[in-house]
């Protein structure tokens, strides 16, 4: 039997010692209760599993050339970290409740919590959460305790699979939830300075936006400061490594997807939810938090800290619910970071920015393509509009080898004809090309 | 000790970005760029490679050493599950793929994962349909809460209360809470058990459902399970099976049978993936027959032609709770592992999971104190409360001990209903050899408890770092180094 | 041992009583049973607060518990020094150690807590 050390006659020496037998041990399980054998086929092979899982991977067509992006890119991913990430002494640890046997790991949160506080530039952050989308909520939920207020305003120019979730999780609590309609691919300031009140708690934006436009939230944050209310802003990682970062912005919590840093795409999943605030909201903070510390000799070490905060301390009083994060993954764009190190990010976040200008010119040559959006700046991620359904367009580039964008129809009523396009470092102006190409042929 | 800051030397990088092959460099407003870069350490790949391989060497892992820690079913995670999971023919799917229009066919070997998961998961629980998407055991359970709301919602009912017993882990009560319920606690009875008479006093009409760990923290069965169900649903409440222990019954009793309405597992205790240092997990959810609709969306679906489909237009659906389908890469090394137990292999593993659990409890009872003396499932609680009282040593003093003698320590003061709880959970993939060491291990620490106590009190002293200061930790926070902002 | 002259509540606050105003703080024996204390959370002037009811939080390294008022009425002042300097909570919990004082709406609720010796006997009762 795979996996199951114990041999028949081990088995057998121990149940004597217990003067037992199997059945013995589950007696404690009423008769009637019981089930009968389970409707599963027999085990097989660790050689016969590898095969028959590899021809579903086959199945997947990872041949396509992606400029499909949405919050979810295919960036590079440095050999090294896969390597590093997959010591059993990293990846079969559990949470570090016993510091003494979890100085890696809580090292690696401290280096990682301190890395994210860089990049964003607030003052602290957590040790993870699931993702981008719940990191969010988590955010939410963050400020409703903090101001007490029960107000929500969030813009449509953040993901909207991101509201989406919103909306679910916050159906059964007392609040109101108010969209905004962005104003040109921009998060709408006259619609936002009209909602901002004395009831407000937060207010909800993205940078870049789900439309890849950037934007700068100073003014919103000033304005919902001036209301006593919090600012939360969602970003793009590899975005930082050039754009104005949201703790110079004013933001009081920022939440984003962390798997841009080091992260496969996975299907969507396993990536990386983080999220960073002030000093003022340091134990407001959901999650767990690393400290460093001294020991009984003396020597600096680390220990999961302000745990009053959480589930197995506080329980239904807790800030949050989450117990098991995303520690691995947060490991994972540790080492992304600081491989890239200062310059190596920020050249990687400029490439990126490169590219998608170089494709937004190239695709604008096309005749019948438009640039959905006025004269905004982009990053990596853009909207043009094409002739006819942009569902249809995107399915025809399909046969032709590329997923070619995300056509918005999906989540916004009058964007039928709008494509969003991403372009990470990996995308070549030879591919570039050829979608134009293969673009130009399709309308 | 340094960190990785520590490390930097001006000019290194550890990877060479690929050069550009476009014409020009943007040039974006100044306004919109950070004023400083993001100081991040400068370092070749070597550097890199070797800082975190010497962090790996400060940690113990189920690799590493034995980790008994109770009701976290540190188990074996087989090789073969991580190779399956980096096929690059998954770990390179983008999960926006199948919203493209005829999407869905470029993407038939995950939907297909997904879909023989969530079948045999059906058959391992008695439950009528699974949703993949949370990603963890909290997250599970906070979606279970919100069908559980969705369910009296549709009803026309607004029932304000969860009920969670004295022995819960925390994640339950604060699932229910952050949900919008008020929390009232069952206590035990004299067994360990939920006491019935009890809880037949505290239902009301305001009762939304029960969660219930089953067998429970304590690694008990409660023989009055399905009684416990009946009361529940005779005033239309739910009741909720936290799967984190389903390790001790798997192929012997399933919750479904039993009456359990929702049920979350926990893939990466139960099904062997491998915890990560603190994730990431998953933790699917099934549901009866009557809360099918309010799974959430999306759920992937056959098709008569055979091939695989995700529906998302499902009306009574609580709705998004995850941006996809979960975190694949967990589910789809669930799935191998399954695969590679087959039938025989689910009822193996319970079977030597509890084994396992009553041969540590057998070999220690005479010298820690055994709250419980009954049979137990996969875990066993023991109490340091005689070491305590008569040597002045506690639970933490043993634990640390423990890490001398070189085995991860047993989860520690949990479930508070056990004074100095020490809570063993073996599971099934330890030998009778590991488990003879870690209780001669045991036997030895109330010997040194009695003989040298001192010795106790300073352990560990074989690890990176002797005991911490936590209560400084916590009074001056330092959680991040070097922050310009902090000062 | 608790002070003569103050009221008690179960969960082991105590109030001292002079004409309008309460002065709140928290019991030598809650204290102890807490442990190294790590942080305090106290209202803001002004606040209103009700008996019985949370008004701020005091956490240990492994717990939390709410600090319930035993009158209702407004805050006048708070213990502005004491969050930082949580010895004074630990070595003088009777005097420095005062968390908050209240300007009371309803006099007649101090008739509800507890004198000094029937708190004494109530502790024999705790573990």
């Amino acid at each position: 039997m795979p996996f199951i050390a114990n041999t028949d006659q081990q088995r057998q020496e121990m149940l004597e010692l217990l003067n037992t037998t199997m059945d013995g041990l589950f007696a404690d399980i009423p008769e009637e209760l019981r089930c009968g054998e389970l409707k599963l086929p027999t085990g097989i092979s660790q050689q016969e599993v590898q095969e028959y899982i590899g021809e579903l991977a086959k199945k997947n067509k990872t041949e396509l050339t992606c400029f499909v992006g949405g919050g979810f890119y295919d960036h590079y991913i440095p050999a090294a970290i896969g390597a590093l990430v997959s010591r059993g002494e990293f990846s079969t640890a559990y949470t570090p409740y016993q510091p003494e046997t979890s100085q890696g790991t809580l090292q690696a949160i401290y280096e990682y919590q301190s890395m994210i506080c860089r990049l964003t530039e607030m003052d602290v952050s957590n040790a993870s959460l699931y993702d981008g989308g719940t990191a969010i909520y988590e955010a939410v939920v963050m400020a409703l305790a903090s101001t007490k207020r029960n107000k929500i305003i969030i813009d449509d120019s953040v993901n909207p699979i991101y509201r989406k979730m919103l909306e679910s999780y916050t159906t059964n609590l007392n609040i109101e939830l108010v969209t905004t309609k962005n104003n040109d691919g921009m998060a709408n300031r006259d619609e936002l300075k009209a909602q901002i009140d004395d009831k407000t708690a937060a207010v909800v934006v993205q940078n870049p936006n789900f439309f890849g436009c950037i934007d700068d939230f100073t003014d919103i944050a000033e304005l919902v400061h001036a209301n006593k209310g919090l600012l939360i802003a969602s970003c793009y990682p590899t975005a930082l490594g050039i754009l104005k970062t949201p703790g110079a912005m004013g933001a009081d919590i920022v939440t984003g997807e962390g798997q841009c840093l080091g992260l496969p795409l996975s299907f969507g999943g396993p990536y990386l939810g983080f999220m960073a605030t002030t000093k003022a909201f340091m134990r407001k903070i959901p999650g767990r938090v690393v400290g460093r510390t001294k020991d009984v000799h003396g020597n600096d070490g680390f220990v999961l800290t302000l745990q009053t905060r959480e589930q197995h301390i506080r329980r239904e009083k807790a800030t949050s619910n989450i117990c098991s994060n995303e520690a691995l993954c947060a490991l994972s764009a540790l080492i992304y970071m600081s491989l890239m190190g200062k310059e190596g990010f920020k050249q990687i976040s400029q490439l990126c920015a490169d590219k998608a200008s170089y494709a937004y010119k190239r695709l604008r040559q096309i005749e019948g393509v438009t640039p959905r959006f006025g004269a905004q700046w982009f990053y990596n991620e853009f909207v043009i509009d094409v002739p006819g359904n942009a569902a249809e367009v995107v399915n025809k580039l399909i046969e032709k080898g590329f997923a070619a964008g995300f056509p918005l129809s999906r989540y916004y009523d009058d964007m039928d004809n709008s494509i969003l396009i991403a372009v990470t470092e990996k995308r070549t102006k030879q591919q570039i090309g050829m979608l134009a190409e293969a673009l130009e042929a399709v309308i | 000790m340094k960190l990785i800051f520590d490390k930097s030397v001006p000019g290194r990088c550890g990877v060479m970005p690929a050069k550009s092959d476009v014409p020009t460099s943007v040039n974006l407003k100044p306004e919109l760029l950070r004023n400083q870069d993001a100081q991040f350490p400068e370092l070749s790949e070597l550097d890199v490679v070797r800082h975190f391989t010497d962090l790996s060497n400060k940690n113990f892992g189920v690799d590493t050493n034995f980790y008994p820690l109770g009701s976290c079913t540190m188990k074996y995670n087989p090789k073969v599950s991580e190779l399956i999971a980096s096929d690059t023919g998954f770990a390179n799917l983008h999960p926006l793929l199948p919203q493209l229009r005829g999407g869905g066919m470029l993407t038939q070997g995950a939907l297909q994962v997904i879909y023989e998961t969530d079948m045999q998961l059906r058959e391992i629980t008695g439950m009528a349909g699974f949703t993949m998407q949370p990603m963890a055991g909290a997250h599970g359970e906070l979606t279970g809460i919100m069908i559980i709301a969705a369910y009296h919602r549709a009803n026309g009912n607004k029932k304000t209360t969860i009920l969670v017993p004295d022995t819960a882990h925390g994640t339950n009560p604060a699932s229910a809470a952050i949900a919008g319920y008020s929390v009232k606690t069952v206590p035990s009875n004299k067994d360990g058990v939920m006491d019935f008479d009890a809880l037949q006093e505290m239902m009301d009409d305001e009762v939304a459902g029960l969660m219930l760990t089953c067998p429970n923290t304590l690694g008990l069965f409660n023989p009055e399970i399905k009684r416990i169900c009946d009361l529940i649903h005779s005033v239309d409440g739910l009741v909720y099976y936290d799967g984190a222990n389903l390790n001790a019954v798997m192929g012997k009793v399933r919750p479904g049978d039993i009456g359990f309405d929702i049920v979350h597992l926990n893939l990466h205790k139960t099904f062997a993936t491998p915890h990560g240092g603190g994730g990431p997990g998953a933790g699917p959810v099934g549901v009866d027959e009557k809360l099918l609709g309010f799974l959430p969306v999306s759920l992937v679906v056959k098709r008569d032609d055979g091939t695989f489909a995700l529906e998302y237009n499902r009306e009574k659906s609580i709705g998004y709770i995850a941006p996809f389908y979960g975190n694949f890469a967990i589910v789809l090394r669930a799935y191998a592992y399954i695969l590679m137990l087959g039938k025989e292999g689910c009822l193996r593993v319970s079977e030597n999971a509890v084994l396992n659990a009553n041969y540590i409890k057998e070999r220690l009872k005479g010298h820690y104190d055994l709250p419980y003396r009954q049979v137990c499932k996969h875990e066993c609680v023991f109490s340091a409360g005689n070491l305590l009282t008569k040597y002045g040593i506690s639970a933490l003093d043993i634990a640390k001990g423990l890490i001398d003698a070189g085995f991860h320590p047993p989860t520690m003061y949990f479930p508070m209903t056990v004074r100095e709880a020490l809570m063993v959970e073996p599971t099934e993939t330890e030998s009778k050899e590991t488990l003879d060491k870690f209780c001669d291990a045991m036997i030895d620490l109330t010997e040194i408890a009695k003989n040298n106590p001192e010795q106790l009190k300073a352990a560990p002293i074989s690890t990176p770092v002797g005991r911490l200061d936590e209560a400084t930790a916590a009074r001056k926070p330092n959680i991040s180094y070097n922050c310009p902002l902090c000062g | 041992m608790a002070e003569q002259g103050l009221k008690y509540t179960e969960s082991h606050e105590w109030a001292k009583i002079e004409g309008n105003i309460a002065t709140i703080g928290l019991t030598d024996f809650a204290i102890e049973h807490l442990g190294d204390i790590v942080y305090l959370e106290l209202p803001e002037a002004g606040d209103d607060v009700t008996a019985g009811t949370a008004f701020g939080t005091v956490e240990s390294v492994k717990a939390a518990s709410d600090l319930n008022s035993p009158l209702s009425g407004k805050v006048t002042e708070i213990n502005e020094e004491l969050p930082d300097n949580l010895e004074t909570l630990q070595n003088s919990p009777f005097a420095g150690g005062w968390l908050v004082k209240i300007e009371l709406s309803d006099a007649s609720e101090a008739s509800k807590l507890m004198d000094c010796d029937v708190y004494e006997e109530y502790l024999k009762n705790q573990d």
